[in-house]
């Protein structure tokens, strides 16, 4: 496959691990975002050719695993009310709520969908007029535009039965987070090559010199990021804190402004609570006004429902980077992928399920 | 985050609302996608793509790059040529 | 030859629940719809069960049901799922397909005319292996407690003498062969399913492999310790339960496993990793070390191995462990897949 294969050259990775590893006069401690990077960087093994040289720290760009807890459990409300077709992500669909998850809920006689794009859950409403079509609207801003677009269009076309459940998050602001914890180690991010994409990288700029560390916007193929690593390595041996793209085959420096345009008409900044995290200002987006009948949430006037983490589950810390998946006590213990604790597991770009699904070789108990 | 697919852009169609849409080629599979947010794109192209939409127009010669730089730092002989380091 | 068909003489055009009542109905269905379309003396007896005679050695023995959703998709349909299945678990045991039991559970509204070409299917599948549906049963259950149409098929087989084949024969050492590009049925199935469709027409990989299985027993016999069909799960969970039932550890090139473009496209696509996507025409084998060479060349000298390859070996460190040896030259583990492979976004 073009623009893909090509990017996953191992002889091409290795010159670059050798570049990264000669470059490095001291180990060097970055983190990637995007949860889509962390799976890379840990299927390819990427993490442990580095190791020395570069540690990295997980990020908590997974939108699946940062939705907080009652925006999953409005879901399975809504989901099971009658006459709704739930659209979804596959990637939702086993994020553990309060009381089981969406495919508990199907088994259950919930119509739960699993669509690949927004749009083809508005077909859903188109075909059946009859139901009430809902869809979960998850995302970075990377997915907001697309979901933008599928309330655009049912408004433009006068579709009345279909609504979205939002729970979209942005990413500039979890970074200030993790930058104003006073006991963060991050000297540098590698920045989410499609969220910029969208956005553009102005706002990393911003946050460069606000917070004096470097950032590079990389794509997701294992090139992409080791060349992102180098440059930012390369810019911290200089001790420049500028933002650099490494993805200039898609990021331009303004992002996407058709894309951002219909995104600022649907959708405005609000603050949202990170699952994990907790409440961080401005980080989420809901529908404006104009367009709030669309909202799935006031439509069904769901309750939320104030419930508890299980105590055991780690995913703030691990989200914030503070810990490593494997140093949690119920890893692979009592929270694998068929029995998550939390969403981080369940998630493929989760830290802990990339972990759990790439485990290094020598954590294999053999012979048991 | 973010699965989004490099793919060459078929055929583009406006349609009613000013919306663009055409058909993108992935490795062989062919799928709708909707172009709105890269209206100006062109059959031949390439685009990114994600949950349906394209998100950005692929520059062909900035993908590139990553291989002259490597060039640069004198490691792409034989990159093409069977056998090689192990 | 005039094969008509015979929906237009039945009374409805679509199953009912008198079809399933063991009346006049039912009986006009398997007169005139399923026997004629799978005749053979036995079946010609309409007795409750079928008596025929045996005079092979080692009697092989499998089930299987199939649900699959929707029933027609590009490269088959259930039907022809239904034979190539039950047929391909008997030709994992070395073992020729002699006769099938054939088992219709029918949704109330089901077409008839859509159960006819299941049954031609069926009926050409078993011709092309001189396999004879014996027996057989039909019921029918109201709306909205079936999914148009579920079937199990059982199948006995003749094992060939000289094939030995268990997962206890596997042996540290022995070589693992793959008989073709992986990941085709699984996504061809989710490229029609609605919101996923793809303009494109992938096909199922559904095949019956006897004939390979076969030509390669009859090279190699008891050198060829186990094989097994990579159906749900993929060739990953597949390789996960040989490893454990044979208490030996397997390596697996990664680079050495060969997926279509566009199966390697809709994956991409859908974010789904072809390993673990369902395959109904691949199997993979076990075979000692010293015969791998031969055995692989009599797979591709047949139409239906042409693609044949070495994948990997058995090794005797990490029992039980499937250890996936990356393109970048690390390896980590492979494991099998907890629940069902979703597409994703992230």
């Amino acid at each position: 496959m073009r623009y893909v294969d090509e990017y996953r050259d191992p002889r091409a990775a290795r010159r670059l691990v050798a570049e990264i590893r000669r470059t490095a006069t001291k180990p060097r401690q970055i983190m990637e975002v995007c949860g889509g990077q962390t799976h890379t960087l840990i299927r390819y093994g990427i993490d442990e050719l580095l190791s020395g040289a570069v540690d990295l720290i997980h990020g908590p760009g997974c939108p699946v695993c940062v939705t907080p807890l009652e925006k999953i459990d409005r879901a399975l409300a809504v989901a099971s009310r009658p006459r709704v077709v739930f659209a979804t992500f596959g990637d939702m669909v086993r994020v553990p709520g309060s009381d089981g998850d969406l495919l508990r809920a199907k088994a259950r006689g919930a119509d739960v969908r699993i669509v690949y794009s927004p749009t083809d859950a508005l077909a859903l409403a188109e075909k059946h007029p009859d139901r009430e079509v809902v869809f979960f609207a998850v995302g970075f801003e990377t997915t907001a535009p697309a979901n933008a677009m599928s309330v655009w269009m049912a408004d433009k076309k006068g579709i009345e039965n279909f609504s979205i459940l939002v729970s979209h998050v942005r990413v500039p602001p979890a970074i200030r987070i993790i930058m104003d914890d006073p006991y963060s180690q991050v000297q540098g991010f590698i920045a989410p090559g499609h969220v910029c994409s969208i956005m553009g990288y102005r706002e990393y700029e911003e946050l460069a010199r606000e917070y004096d560390v470097p950032f590079v916007v990389a794509g997701f193929e294992p090139l992409d990021l080791l060349q992102g690593l180098l440059m930012l390595v390369e810019l911290m041996e200089e001790d420049r804190a500028v933002t650099r793209n490494q993805y200039t085959r898609s990021v331009r420096p303004d992002g996407n402004p058709q894309a951002k345009k219909i995104m600022n008409e649907v959708f405005e900044i609000c603050g949202m609570t990170w699952r994990g995290i907790g409440p961080i200002a401005e980080s989420g987006l809901r529908l404006r006004d104009r367009f709030a009948h669309y909202d799935a949430e006031r439509r069904f006037d769901v309750e939320s429902v104030k419930a508890e983490e299980p105590a055991a589950c780690i995913a703030g810390a691990v989200l914030q980077g503070k810990k490593k998946p494997h140093e949690c006590e119920a890893f692979g213990k009592e929270c694998t992928p068929e029995h998550p604790l939390g969403a981080p597991m369940v998630s493929t770009e989760g830290a802990c399920s990339a972990y759990y699904a790439f485990r290094k070789f020598e954590d294999v108990d053999h012979g048991v | 985050m973010c699965l989004g697919v490099p793919g060459k852009v078929l055929e583009v169609t406006h349609t009613e609302l000013g919306i663009t849409g055409g058909k993108v080629e992935f490795g062989g599979v062919v799928k709708e996608v909707n172009l709105s947010y890269t209206p100006e794109v062109e059959p031949g192209q390439y685009v990114i793509v994600h949950v349906g939409f394209s998100i950005s127009t692929l520059d062909e010669d900035e993908a590139q790059q990553v291989f002259r730089y490597l060039k640069e730092i004198g490691e792409l002989e034989g990159l093409d040529a069977a056998g090689g380091e192990d | 030859m005039g094969f008509e068909c015979p929906v237009p003489i039945q009374d409805y055009d679509t199953v009912t629940l008198a079809h399933g009542g063991g009346g006049k109905v039912t009986h006009r269905l398997i007169e005139q719809v399923l026997v004629p379309a799978l005749d053979n003396p036995a079946l010609r007896e309409l007795h409750d069960g079928a008596v025929v005679r045996w005079e092979h050695g080692a009697l092989a023995f499998s089930t299987d049901s199939y649900v699959i959703n929707p029933p027609f998709f590009p490269g088959g349909d259930i039907g022809l799922l239904a034979v190539n299945g039950t047929v391909n678990d008997l030709a994992m045991c070395g073992a020729r397909p002699r006769y099938l039991s054939l088992a219709f559970i029918l949704e109330e509204g089901f077409l008839l005319k859509d159960l006819w070409r299941i049954v031609v299917s069926i009926r050409e599948a078993c011709q092309a292996l001189e396999l004879s549906v014996v027996t057989g049963d039909t019921k029918v259950v109201e709306r909205g407690k079936g999914d148009g149409i579920f079937i199990n098929t059982t199948g006995i087989g003749e094992r060939l003498p000289g094939a030995e084949i268990s997962p206890r024969k596997i042996a540290p050492g022995d070589k693992l062969l793959l008989s073709g590009p992986i990941a085709e049925h699984g996504i061809a199935i989710m490229s029609v399913r609605e919101g996923l469709k793809f303009e494109t027409d992938l096909e199922s990989d559904t095949v019956a492999l006897w004939p390979l299985v076969e030509a390669m027993l009859n090279r190699a016999g008891r050198q060829i310790h186990a094989l097994r069909d990579a159906t749900r799960g993929g060739v990953a969970s597949v390789l996960n339960e040989m490893a454990t039932a044979g208490g030996v550890g397997v390596v697996l090139d990664e680079s050495a496993v060969p997926v279509n473009e566009s199966v390697k496209g809709g994956c991409e696509l859908l974010g789904l990793d072809p390993l673990y996507v369902a395959n109904e025409g691949r199997f993979v084998a076990f075979v000692a070390a010293d015969a791998a060479e031969e055995v692989l060349a009599v797979m591709r000298e047949h139409p239906l191995g042409r693609e044949s390859c070495l994948v990997g070996e058995v090794v005797a460190e990490h029992a039980r462990v499937v250890r996936l040896r990356s393109r970048f030259g690390g390896s980590r583990v492979l494991d099998m897949m907890s629940g069902e492979q979703l597409p994703r976004i992230c």
